[in-house]
């Protein structure tokens, strides 16, 4: 294998709690701390980890987003990305652009792998890899929770509903990762420094011949309906008496 | 006219109940047809099973040896070829929906909406994002043709028809592709219900301590003939397999009754129950957030509160 390409998404970090804004156009941003997508992260170091075994010799970070986005570029070139690519958009897209500006780049750089997570923990969508491997015309593996290179052909072990999966995928193919894939590097001050000399180049839609069209039209943002919160019981015999009351046992 | 077609989850020659939660979903589209497309290598059985649905209209039955094994590769050529007509195409937010829905709809051109939680109109529905901590209300154009995955814990599982519907057998025009080769799948590692569809659910958390610990889990279960799941903490500690795991980033269900032992209730966790009817939890910190979502909490020692809810069912 020679290239792996690893799509990042700048997404609101995870342990942000994040809230409906009040006039239900969209959830609070300002001042909110951001990240890499962590599903994209575990794609990122499970590529690294392809290359520190010599099973492929070059790793591109790439991202789809604003200009910020440079700051998870600049993250995962730190984490050991060989350089990064971002195509500058500065509103939120559909998966299937996002899967199209993806396949924009496939074409430009002829990568063996793309990497990235099962899904984005903002929109939730898990669309964008499928929909890559298909326009490419190539094997997906979703929700991967490990993944071997034997020569041309990868066997990945997927996480499904009724337990582990495993395929073979001939390269190139795009592997999207869950959560027990690997444990991301920490980044190192030094690395953080060596980052900032790495390349990253910035194109846009216009360059690589896209149009953002939307199809998808969020009329609105509500918060999600609230459990009330209930009775605490005194014992094993009070928990037990009450569910059989309500015929729940 | 609304033309939906809904692509059938089956196993081992048994129609999965997402499947049926999928025709539920469908039936709040207004003015509508609904179709179920089975994809096997022999799907007689599975056609049945759909035919005896409320609300289908019409079961399409495609028999191919390539689909012995749910392949995304293999299957979404053969949802393109079947969708001809169809205004809406289907498919549970389950780990073969999550899999396939969206190679169909980039096939397609179509977009594509995940988690489909209420159908509003015809090309107006919810779906949570951020987690569920937000729910957007999203439109696509009147008459686009769309994809959708429905999120089967929002969705009640449809009823028996009091007529079967007609079952078609065609053969779909594809091109098997040879890169991708289904190998092996985990058998299912009990007799226990299943987590997704079970009504009663009973999920261990960090507290538990070890796989040994757990095993109380499992007997409090088997004694109300439950499932057993697990929070995202008691499967990263390794004392539950990740296909036990309930939350945003395991299953999301929606039992009658669900016992939260030794789980203290993070976000994530709570994702994945909180359409479930009855919330019980039973946990030692009274300041756990757990509590905040129970029906009914017990504050308590685990290892001394199991053993006597045991004793008195």
């Amino acid at each position: 294998m020679r290239k792996v390409m690893v799509c990042v998404k700048r997404v609101i970090d995870y342990n942000v709690r994040v809230r409906v804004k009040p006039d239900g156009t969209g959830v609070v941003t300002d001042g909110v701390k951001m990240s890499i997508n962590p599903f994209d992260e575990i794609a990122l170091e499970e590529a690294l980890r392809i290359r520190e075994r010599g099973e492929a010799s070059e790793v591109v970070a790439v991202s789809l987003g604003p200009d910020d986005a440079q700051q998870q570029l600049r993250t995962a070139l730190a984490m050991g990305a060989d350089r990064a690519i971002l195509v500058k958009h500065d509103s939120a897209v559909e998966p299937i652009v996002a899967a199209q500006a993806f396949m924009a780049l496939v074409r430009q750089e002829s990568p063996d792998l793309v990497l990235l997570g099962k899904q984005a923990i903002d929109d939730d969508a898990a669309q964008t890899g499928p929909m890559l491997a298909a326009l490419w015309g190539r094997p997906q593996a979703t929700a991967a929770s490990k993944v071997e290179t034997r020569g041309e052909t990868l066997v990945v072990t997927r996480e499904v509903d009724a337990g582990l999966e495993v395929n073979e995928v001939d390269l190139p193919a795009v592997v999207t990762v869950d959560l027990r894939l690997n444990e991301p590097r920490y980044v190192k001050l030094p690395d953080i420094m060596k980052a900032k000399k790495k390349p990253l180049d910035v194109t846009d839609f216009a360059a690589l011949g896209i149009a953002a069209h939307e199809q998808v039209r969020v009329l609105k943002w509500d918060p999600p309906a609230q459990r009330q919160k209930g009775v605490m019981v005194k014992d094993a015999a009070e928990l037990v008496e009450t569910l059989k009351k309500k015929g729940l046992i | 006219m609304n033309r939906i077609l809904i692509v059938a989850e089956h196993s081992a020659g048994r129609l999965n109940p997402s499947t049926l939660k999928c025709v539920s979903c469908a039936r709040g589209i207004p003015d509508s047809e609904i179709a179920v497309l089975v994809l096997a290598a022999d799907g007689a059985a599975v056609a049945t099973e759909a035919a005896a649905l409320a609300g289908v209209t019409k079961v399409i039955r495609a028999d191919h040896p390539a689909n012995a094994h749910p392949v995304a590769a293999v299957l979404a050529p053969q949802v393109v070829a079947a969708a001809g007509g169809a205004t809406h195409i289907v498919g549970p937010s389950t780990t073969f929906g999550r899999d396939l829905m969206p190679r169909v709809a980039a096939l397609l051109g179509a977009p594509q909406l995940s988690d489909v939680m209420q159908v509003e109109a015809a090309n107006r529905f919810r779906r949570p994002v951020y987690a569920g901590n937000a729910i957007v209300t999203v439109e696509v154009p009147a008459g686009r043709q769309v994809v959708f995955t429905v999120r089967v814990a929002s969705f009640e599982a449809t009823g028996a028809a009091t007529t079967p519907a007609s079952i078609e057998a065609v053969s779909l025009a594809f091109d098997v592709p040879a890169h991708t080769r289904f190998v092996s799948v985990s058998a299912p590692s009990s007799d226990r219900p299943d987590l997704q569809t079970a009504t009663r659910v009973v999920s261990g958390g960090r507290a538990l301590g070890s796989v040994e610990n757990f095993k109380l889990i499992y007997r409090l279960a088997d004694r109300l003939g439950a499932a057993v799941g697990a929070s995202r903490a008691a499967v990263d500690a390794g004392y539950a397999p990740n296909e036990l795991q309930v939350g945003q980033t395991g299953k999301i269900i929606s039992p009658a009754l669900y016992v939260a032992v030794g789980i203290s209730g993070a976000i994530q966790h709570v994702t994945g129950i909180k359409d479930a009817q009855i919330i019980v939890a039973v946990n030692k910190d009274p300041e756990a957030p757990i509590f905040e979502i129970a029906d009914y909490g017990l504050v308590g020692d685990l290892f001394a509160l199991l053993p006597e809810i045991e004793s008195r069912l």
